[in-house]
């Protein structure tokens, strides 16, 4: 497998011209510090380095060295900012295919890096920051876990390569003792089992979706809207808080209200 | 006390359901569970797929003491559905654990132990588990700025998934010989990697790399006991009393990618390799 996506890198780029790069990191982190309007930001994807040190991880997976790397960069966006009123947001772009699967990475701990980067976006949003996940590709399991999934607001371009899973569709078949054709069929009547972005935006996670006209390489006008978003998702974290309830209140995620709610009565 | 003596008093914690664990570390009498199994409140998911509910989702929400401190420990029982999380059990895990912060801001200490026995995401409820798992790794991070939260991997299933994750966040580890920490199941680490990568019916070599004695020996849990109810149990109470770590594992980027920066990740991995990297500024 040599083919990876860049959808990642295309609108870290766009997102990110003008923005001052981060140098010193590992060639499948992409860092910069810039601004969105008036608003200061850093934009952090994660994208493939066919030259990796882990070969595990040359497809733009989130391994050893991205999770932990992660964890780095967004731990000095909260260091930097520790003694200022206005906090950076933090823009993770993410298109990422899944975490390595390997011998190395679970020998070396690969769980523990991963814990590292979903630990310090959250410590981010408890300080303050606006954490914003931006799906422009795929958003699939432990990688989303690390890069994105802590974030307060998430916003998915509306397109088929645009998919949130918890594990790709062989394994899941595999796992599940389905055939793919089965496990296909199932996906299509249950919401959170589905792969397309419309069944999972009724699960109520996310905040926003957008079209784009160029999802591979944006437009100018793509830039121009997705920005917006962005700013108005950061205010509106600024408005209403850093916790995740936000995601609470969808038809299709109802027991996880309710579940909270006898917990609260019982406690 | 001789070994055979010591055998006959050890009472196994492995072999004990979610419930009873979370009965045997609780000081007598302080049980209490939430949404308990007569409540019915039951994943929404299964039944249209053909696979039956159970009545408390296969997770055990109890608040009670551990030697007098406040704690309320959510346990997940390995032998439903291989302790997968759904909405509903992820809800109840990362509820309690929001509620649990809510206490400390209002000066009411209460700390938190995870049994975790689980897969990870339970796949037919695929998303609504990986939200769920979301919303339990930032409770975890929330609650552990006022108090630890003490997660055990004690077997037969292991913590894996976006659960080990979770594990990773935890104050504290303890896991047992017979404990299984990792990211991937290596089932699916063969379907992805391929046999050579990783033989998922090798026992010896995947508990060699992800085995209790391992994580211990590589520093990645804290605690490494046997399996008896009281030597766990004493081990989880003095944890619990330490406080808060001076340093969670977590948040030590800098230090694991020194480590990392040091190894020569070309020949396939041994697990001596990973004791010297990790832990041979020790010895």
């Amino acid at each position: 497998m040599s083919s990876y996506s860049l959808r990642g890198l295309n609108w870290f780029n766009a997102l990110s011209a003008g923005a001052k790069a981060v140098d010193g990191l590992t060639a499948s982190l992409k860092v910069a510090d810039g601004f969105l309007g008036e608003q200061p930001v850093r934009f952090i994807a994660v994208v493939a380095d066919p030259d990796n040190r882990f070969v595990r991880a040359r497809n733009g997976e989130v391994g050893l060295l991205e999770g932990w790397g992660l964890a780095k960069v967004v731990d000095e966006v909260i260091a930097a900012d520790q003694d200022k009123p206005q906090k950076r947001a933090v823009i993770a772009i993410v298109d990422v295919p899944s975490q390595a699967y390997g011998r190395r990475e679970e020998a070396l701990g690969i769980h523990q890096a991963l814990a590292g980067a979903a630990d310090s976006y959250a410590r981010a949003r408890l300080a303050g920051h606006a954490v914003i996940g931006l799906l422009v590709g795929k958003a699939m399991s432990g990688a989303f876990l690390a890069h994105g999934y802590q974030a307060n607001r998430l916003i998915a371009l509306r397109d088929p390569g645009v998919m949130v899973h918890a594990m790709g569709k062989a394994s899941a078949a595999r796992v599940t003792l389905r055939s793919v054709e089965e496990l296909e069929t199932l996906a299509a009547s249950v919401p959170p089992m589905a792969y397309d972005i419309d069944s999972y935006a009724s699960l109520g996670l996310l905040w926003e979706t957008l079209s784009v006209e160029q999802i591979e390489q944006p437009s100018a006008s793509d830039l121009a809207r997705v920005t917006e978003c962005l700013n108005l998702a950061i205010d509106d974290v600024a408005a209403k808080g850093h916790d995740l309830s936000g995601r609470l209140g969808a038809a299709n995620r109802a027991a996880s209200s309710k579940v909270r709610q006898l917990l609260r009565e019982q406690w | 006390m001789t070994d055979s003596a010591a055998l006959l008093t050890k009472h196994s914690f492995v072999e004990l359901g979610a419930r009873q664990r979370a009965k045997a570390l609780l000081d007598a009498g302080t049980f209490r569970e939430l949404l308990d199994p007569f409540q019915r409140v039951m994943s929404p998911w299964l039944s249209r797929q053909g696979v039956v509910p159970q009545a408390d989702d296969g997770v055990i929400i109890a608040k009670g003491s551990i030697d007098g401190l406040p704690v309320v420990i959510a346990a997940i029982e390995g032998a439903f559905q291989g302790g997968s999380l759904g909405e509903v059990g992820g809800a109840k895990i990362a509820g309690s654990l929001e509620l649990a912060a809510e206490d400390n801001r209002k000066g009411i200490a209460t700390r938190a132990v995870l049994l975790l026995e689980t897969g990870g995401v339970r796949l037919q409820e695929a998303n609504l588990g990986l939200a769920a798992i979301a919303d339990i790794h930032a409770a975890i991070v929330d609650l552990r700025q006022y108090q630890p939260v003490v997660g055990v991997v004690a077997g037969s299933v292991g913590c894996f998934g976006g659960m080990s994750i979770a594990a990773g966040l935890c104050s504290y580890l303890l896991v047992t010989q017979e404990a299984r920490l990792g990211l991937n199941g290596p089932q699916v680490i063969e379907q992805e990697a391929g046999l050579e990568e990783y033989d998922s019916r090798d026992r010896p070599f995947i508990w060699s790399l992800t085995g209790g004695e391992q994580r211990f020996a590589t520093g990645l849990v804290d605690r490494y006991a046997s399996d008896d109810v009281a030597q766990i149990r004493q081990q989880v109470s003095e944890l619990l009393q330490q406080g808060l770590p001076a340093q969670q594992r977590s948040t030590q980027a800098e230090l694991f990618l020194q480590r990392l920066a040091r190894l020569d990740a070309e020949p396939q991995i041994e697990p001596s390799v990973v004791r010297d990297l990790y832990q041979g500024e020790r010895s």
